[in-house]
């Protein structure tokens, strides 16, 4: 962890040619900022988008994978009770994956679709399945390739959070991106 | 790449939990106009040594349990006769009570059992049922759940369910990960059975209608797949393991195919394969969600849950194909359906402001009958003779069982003793 760090830092002095003073400042507001991140995403929607699509991570080692500024960190889509539809919010998100994957043609990802536990299992299991096929959907539109997304539901099987309540039914509701 | 993960298959070995209960059945809510029965004590030929099983005893927990008997305090019995020409009959109509059940456990020369009983009709002075059962020793409980069903027939004028059994899932969280089995277990929760352990999801078991075989969804893979597994020798083979989706697996009445549901071909359909040749016919096409297949009794129709209209509601049919007919009209959120044994109803998870019950679909006229009120009910699944309904329930303690009279009337709760359980089915009658 400290070492990525030290590779974001050092990353971002190289890009934007800041003073070393400057870069030892901001890092520990890199690191905060991790909780707060899907609220600034729509915010910063297209200069981030543009700052990754210049970014070339494989030379250096690095990758923007593990930029914890960057939209691709968001790694959780969330969802509406018994809804697919993708929230305004993760637009950057899903742009930032969708033109990573399409930059890095070798790169394979899977989406992993999630309900929470109301209802039957079997309809849940569908909808975790719809809920990923819309974002890779998007992806598609987005540039990626099909190849590229592999789907894979489990419905309620799997909850991020044990409770039987709202709280935590909202954080079972749920995408996730893994690379 | 997580650590290597086992599987293990125990139907060779059979793993017996243990020798009491797993499940923990209590009734909740009974009846009031409950049949009188007395049950004496069997008499038993061994008389110097404990029976091997307390066949009264059995018996009554049975009918007990069904809520539909009022079985006489063994202390209030006034007097125990083991032959009809032993029971002095003044005594039992001055207490009112109409039925008795005697009877007598043998032990034979080569070490099997023999078990005969009478069921007395007080009044008329008469018996109404009387047979002679022999049994090998691990099959005694059978024999008493046998008596149960019959005596359980006679009176009430409908099949018992007692000599049945039950399928489900159990969860539990060892060292913050969750090992997930299959299981099955007799109808009172006796001989609880290991069919399955792993630590992916397991989900809806499905009875093949002999008895003999199990079709369940499991996550062993990484994602979903279908498994058809023999219930005696363990042996499994996996038949859907398509892309996407595979899952929702329920028997044709004659056991010759299985309905499921897979999204291989884009989004969840509605598929029935041979389960000989492994072909698959696609029943429906509809970019909503389609699922939850289930046969209707008569193998001519398949009711199914589907979102194409919005939200989720049952749709029927036929076999041969064509457009299905939407059943289900009240409220936005009804799914999970199975056929009443006779095909005039549908069970289903039926939600009402937020709160998920177990719901009763009378085919004839779409009303939907409410049978429980927990908020989070699901997978209800109908004893094969019609009379209650079985289902998950969620509650403060966790996942457990459940089972509910079709007539809303009778409660019972089926406890597992730590971890989940839910995703019960009930199996046919046993041959």
């Amino acid at each position: 962890m400290t070492i990525r760090l030290l590779l974001v830092i050092s990353l971002t002095a190289l890009l934007f040619g800041c003073s070393s003073d400057k870069v030892k400042d901001d890092a520990p507001a890199a690191v905060e900022d991790l909780t707060s991140q899907q609220a600034n995403t729509g915010g910063t929607e297209d200069s981030n988008a543009q700052a990754y699509g210049t970014d070339d991570s494989s030379t250096s080692g690095f990758s923007q994978l593990d930029d914890p500024q960057s939209p691709l960190s968001v790694r959780v889509i969330y969802f509406e009770y018994d809804s697919s539809e993708i929230r305004s919010e993760y637009r950057s998100a899903i742009e930032a994956h969708a033109a990573y994957l399409s930059q890095n043609a070798d790169t394979t990802i899977t989406l992993e679709g999630h309900a929470d536990e109301r209802g039957s299992r079997e309809y849940n299991l569908a909808l975790g399945e719809r809920r990923a096929q819309s974002i890779k959907q998007q992806m598609l539109l987005l540039g990626a390739s099909s190849s590229q997304i592999r789907l894979v539901s489990y419905g309620e099987e799997r909850p991020e959070v044990d409770g039987h309540d709202e709280a935590s039914w909202q954080q079972n509701r749920r995408v996730e991106i893994l690379y | 790449m997580k650590a290597m993960f086992k599987l293990l298959i125990a139907g060779l070995m059979f793993v017996s939990l243990q020798a009491q209960a797993v499940l923990d059945i209590k009734i909740t809510q009974g009846i009031e106009q409950a049949l009188p029965i007395a049950i004496v004590p069997f008499s038993w030929s061994q008389a110097g040594s404990v029976a091997p099983v307390d066949l009264t005893k059995v018996i009554t927990d049975d009918l007990k349990r069904s809520g539909r008997f009022d079985v006489m305090d063994d202390l209030d019995l006034p007097q125990r006769p083991t032959e009809f020409d032993a029971i002095n009959f003044n005594d039992w109509r001055k207490l009112g009570m109409e039925n008795i059940l005697i009877g007598n456990l043998t032990q034979t020369e080569n070490g099997d059992y023999d078990v005969s009983f009478r069921l007395i009709d007080v009044y008329r002075g008469k018996q109404i049922a009387g047979f002679r059962i022999p049994a090998k020793p691990n099959l005694l409980r059978r024999v008493a759940h046998q008596i149960s069903d019959i005596v359980f027939e006679k009176l009430t004028g409908t099949a018992g369910a007692f000599d049945t059994r039950v399928a489900y899932i159990t969860v539990k969280k060892v060292k913050n990960k969750k090992i997930h089995t299959l299981q099955i277990a007799d109808a009172d929760g006796y001989n609880a059975q290991i069919l399955l352990e792993s630590p992916e999801p397991l989900l809806s078991p499905a009875w093949s209608p002999n008895g003999k075989k199990i079709a369940y969804v499991s996550f062993e893979g990484r994602n979903s797949a279908i498994y058809v597994q023999d219930i005696l020798t363990g042996k499994r083979e996996r038949v859907a393991a398509f892309e996407g989706i595979n899952s929702a697996p329920d028997w044709s009445p004659e056991g010759s195919r299985l309905a499921m549901t897979l999204s291989k071909d884009g989004n969840t359909e509605i598929y029935i394969m041979s389960l000989h040749s492994k072909s698959l016919t696609r029943m429906t096409n509809h970019s909503g969600i389609d699922t939850e297949p289930t046969w209707s009794p008569d193998g001519r129709k398949l009711a199914f849950t589907s979102d194409r209209s919005g939200g989720p509601q049952i749709y029927e049919m036929d076999i041969r194909g064509g457009r299905p007919k939407r059943v289900s009209f009240e409220g936005n959120y009804n799914v999970r359906p199975a056929y009443s044994p006779d095909g005039k109803f549908i069970t289903l998870v039926h939600a009402v402001n937020g709160s998920y019950h177990i719901g009763l679909l009378d085919l004839s006229n779409g009303y939907i009958n409410t049978l429980t009120n927990a908020k989070l009910d699901e997978s209800p699944s109908f004893a094969p003779n019609g009379g209650m309904i079985i289902y998950a329930t969620t509650g403060v303690r966790g996942a457990q069982l459940a089972a509910v009279s079709t007539d809303g009337r009778i409660h019972q709760r089926l406890g597992l003793q730590q971890g989940d359980v839910r995703e019960p089915a009930w199996g046919p009658f046993l041959k």
